[in-house]
């Protein structure tokens, strides 16, 4: 036989509820009850809250830069309801924020990551995640690091990596498949598809009819999913956090979805978005999908997205104030974690912010010893 | 005592790292089976399994970023880099996340991973084997680097390495691995990151030099012996500085040479030299020599000898200090 098919594979694509909230009821079984996506909805909202509030602070000058979540909220958080609170493991890129409020982050650790204050990435102990991470791709390699330790350890635990469309012309990218799969160690690679990286439409990103195939390449279980529907995002995660932990190696989930908003709040995708498409993409905002499911069924109605909105605003609120509130870190704080012992250069240039002459100061450098500090004067001590 | 060169010191001191801790991993291109391309690691897999020591694909992002990984969920891997001039590729997850770990987070996560990488001319290997960009790595807040010169400092500064709750670059010169055999302990024994160490007390001269150009200068003095007396440093820990070893013994002999492989022009010597000025500024006899390699791409090993400092060049340079 000179010549054969040594291997063929192709891809499924997974829609559960369609775009005017209507059902696949035998897809749906076993997925999401009434009272999750309820649950799910309220969550919707309130980080579509989130995002309008954020983008309105780093207009005013409150905060630096954001990315906003607007547009993936079901892909975001129809992954993250597959994964077991506290056991399993977030490894997300910048855009996460639902999946990392579903999972017990405090609010306004997101806002202070963008308010320039690395507290905002101090993850509590409790909590399973790593911080936002911003260089792209990265962060995959981590992921997959992470579940090999599980692996060796032999804990009952997944990971769930987020990474973008972008992400995957990476090397990284590719490093962190490959190493996945010859592991074989539970993760799961989660591409939100959002059609855009940055001003690069994904056509430009790659070549190939979908990202899922890429991990064809892996030889990993890969699907593509309708990223905007909350119940095939569930299922696909569920299903692979399932294989993942019962030692059957990676798998990788495209979600398809749409980037509302900019890129972050330094873009202006007017630029470069073709007339006409955002028009469409609003159509089908997830939160339009959802809110006609539930009020088909009769489980949600006016009433209470009123009355949901208004706790939305009423937490995000109060988020805010907490983090605006939160005491000003210390310059010792740009030293005192750089290493678990500080070096004595380092001690000795803490100590240069403490005085009146950063650097000039000929004690800092040992010539003289030091002065008695004058108080009184208002000289800095270097003066003559 | 036995007597071990570098490779047997090294792994001696990984395979007790691996005994005494069960965190401790190994990975790496050809570290398994083959035991490495220098055998440091020989025999490791055979004994710990491969589970433990792991053939890595041929990935260098991959290999630091999967251990970047492993340290923040609780592990301890030593990876290994095969050569110096494959850092490239692992460049971003040394620099970018491995050495911001801990500060990005305040203190939330750290990553405490031992990077091994031989490093270094003077064995005739090819091209992007043989350089010395230790600099690079010591000019990156968050990381420690380490660079032994002989075997019995090796291993007990590799065990230091390991426990050590912040990432180091640990630099095993390659010209070292096979060319100096010494007596090493066979227990598990530690040496202070951060501290160098006077080899030869002297009065006249303070020369400051680390991993392979250690012997070299020791070989050079040995052909001066009537003409100074040369206190050798050998700075070990590359980052931190051990600046108060260096200082006081400049601040006593008055004159200083610096000697490195790595080339001239913002080198370690650079900053040596500054803070030579900046704390013995009063006791000086004599400018800072730097005896070094070129500001020139490492060539390729027909001319290697004639790039890397060597004994003329360091008793030339030595001749000059003192007569200035």
């Amino acid at each position: 036989m000179p010549k054969e098919v040594v291997y063929s594979a192709q891809i499924e694509r997974l829609q559960i509820l369609g775009p005017e909230g209507q059902l696949d009821e035998s897809l749906a079984q076993g997925t999401l009850s009434d009272g999750d996506v309820k649950y799910l909805y309220e969550q919707m909202i309130l980080c579509r809250e989130f995002d309008e509030a954020a983008f309105k602070l780093q207009r005013s000058g409150r905060m630096g830069t954001f990315p906003q979540n607007k547009g993936q909220e079901a892909a975001t958080l129809g992954a993250a309801k597959a994964l077991r609170k506290g056991i399993d493991y977030i490894v997300p890129y910048y855009r996460e924020n639902p999946a990392m409020f579903l999972h017990g982050l405090p609010m306004h650790y997101a806002l202070l990551h963008w308010m320039g204050d690395e507290r905002g990435n101090a993850i509590p102990a409790n909590l399973s995640m790593n911080p936002i991470c911003v260089a792209i791709g990265v962060q995959t390699l981590h992921a997959v690091g992470i579940a090999w330790a599980f692996k060796r350890r032999k804990e009952d635990r997944a990971v769930i990596c987020f990474f973008g469309d972008g992400a995957t012309s990476t090397g990284d990218f590719h490093e962190a498949m490959n190493f996945a799969s010859i592991l074989k160690v539970p993760v799961v690679f989660c591409c939100l598809n959002n059609q855009w990286a940055i001003s690069t439409p994904c056509g430009n990103q790659c070549a190939s009819e979908t990202f899922a195939q890429k991990a064809l390449a892996y030889g990993m279980p890969t699907v593509q999913a309708d990223g905007n529907d909350l119940f095939a995002m569930y299922k696909v995660t569920k299903d692979a956090m399932e294989r993942a932990r019962a030692g059957g190696g990676p798998s990788f989930i495209e979600a398809v979805t749409y980037r509302l908003g900019d890129h972050t709040t330094a873009d202006d995708a007017r630029r470069y978005r073709p007339a006409g498409q955002l028009e469409t993409a609003l159509k089908a905002d997830p939160i339009i999908r959802t809110r006609k499911y539930l009020e088909a069924k009769n489980l949600w109605d006016a009433t209470q997205q009123a009355a949901a909105e208004k706790k939305a605003k009423g937490i995000v609120h109060d988020v805010i104030g907490v983090a605006e509130k939160m005491p000003p870190q210390s310059s010792d704080d740009i030293f005192d974690y750089m290493y678990e012992q500080l070096p004595t250069e380092l001690q000795k240039q803490k100590q240069t912010l403490r005085t009146d002459s950063i650097g000039l100061d000929p004690t800092q450098i040992g010539l003289q010893p030091p002065k008695e500090r004058d108080t009184t004067s208002g000289k800095p001590m270097n003066a003559e | 005592m036995a007597k071990l060169d570098l490779v047997a010191a090294i792994n001696q001191a990984l395979a007790q790292e691996m005994e005494a801790d069960e965190r401790v991993m190994l990975l790496g291109e050809d570290i398994g089976l083959n035991g490495g391309v220098f055998r440091v690691t020989d025999g490791l897999q055979k004994r710990f399994g491969p589970d433990r020591v792991v053939d890595s694909p041929l990935s260098e992002s991959g290999i630091i970023g999967t251990s970047i990984g492993l340290a923040m969920a609780g592990m301890r891997p030593v990876p290994e880099l095969q050569f110096e001039g494959f850092m490239g590729p692992a460049y971003d997850q040394i620099v970018n996340q491995a050495a911001r770990c801990r500060s990005r987070t305040r203190g939330a996560f750290t990553c405490p991973l031992t990077i091994r990488v031989p490093v270094g001319g003077g064995i005739h290997a090819p091209e992007l084997h043989s350089d010395s960009p230790e600099a690079v790595y010591v000019h990156t807040p968050g990381l420690k680097v380490v660079m032994p010169s002989r075997p019995y400092d090796a291993k007990g500064l590799l065990i230091s390495a390991i426990r050590d709750p912040d990432p180091v670059i640990f630099f095993e010169p390659k010209r070292v691995y096979r060319a100096i055999k010494e007596e090493v302990p066979e227990e598990s024994y530690t040496l202070p990151l951060g501290k160098a160490q006077v080899i030869s007390e002297g009065s006249d001269l303070t020369m400051i030099s680390w991993g392979a150009m250690v012997s070299v200068c020791l070989a050079a003095l040995d052909q001066m012996p009537e003409e100074a007396s040369v206190e050798l440093i050998d700075l070990q820990t590359l980052s931190p500085l051990d600046v108060e070893t260096i200082t006081k013994s400049v601040c006593k002999t008055g004159r200083a040479v610096v000697v490195h492989e790595a080339p001239k022009t913002a080198g370690l010597g650079a900053e040596i030299s500054s803070l030579i000025q900046e704390h013995c500024f009063l006791s000086l006899e004599a400018p800072v020599q730097r005896i070094t390699g070129f500001d020139t791409s490492m060539p390729y090993y027909k001319l290697e000898k004639q790039y890397l400092p060597d004994e003329d060049r360091i008793i030339s340079g030595v001749r000059d200090c003192l007569a200035y």
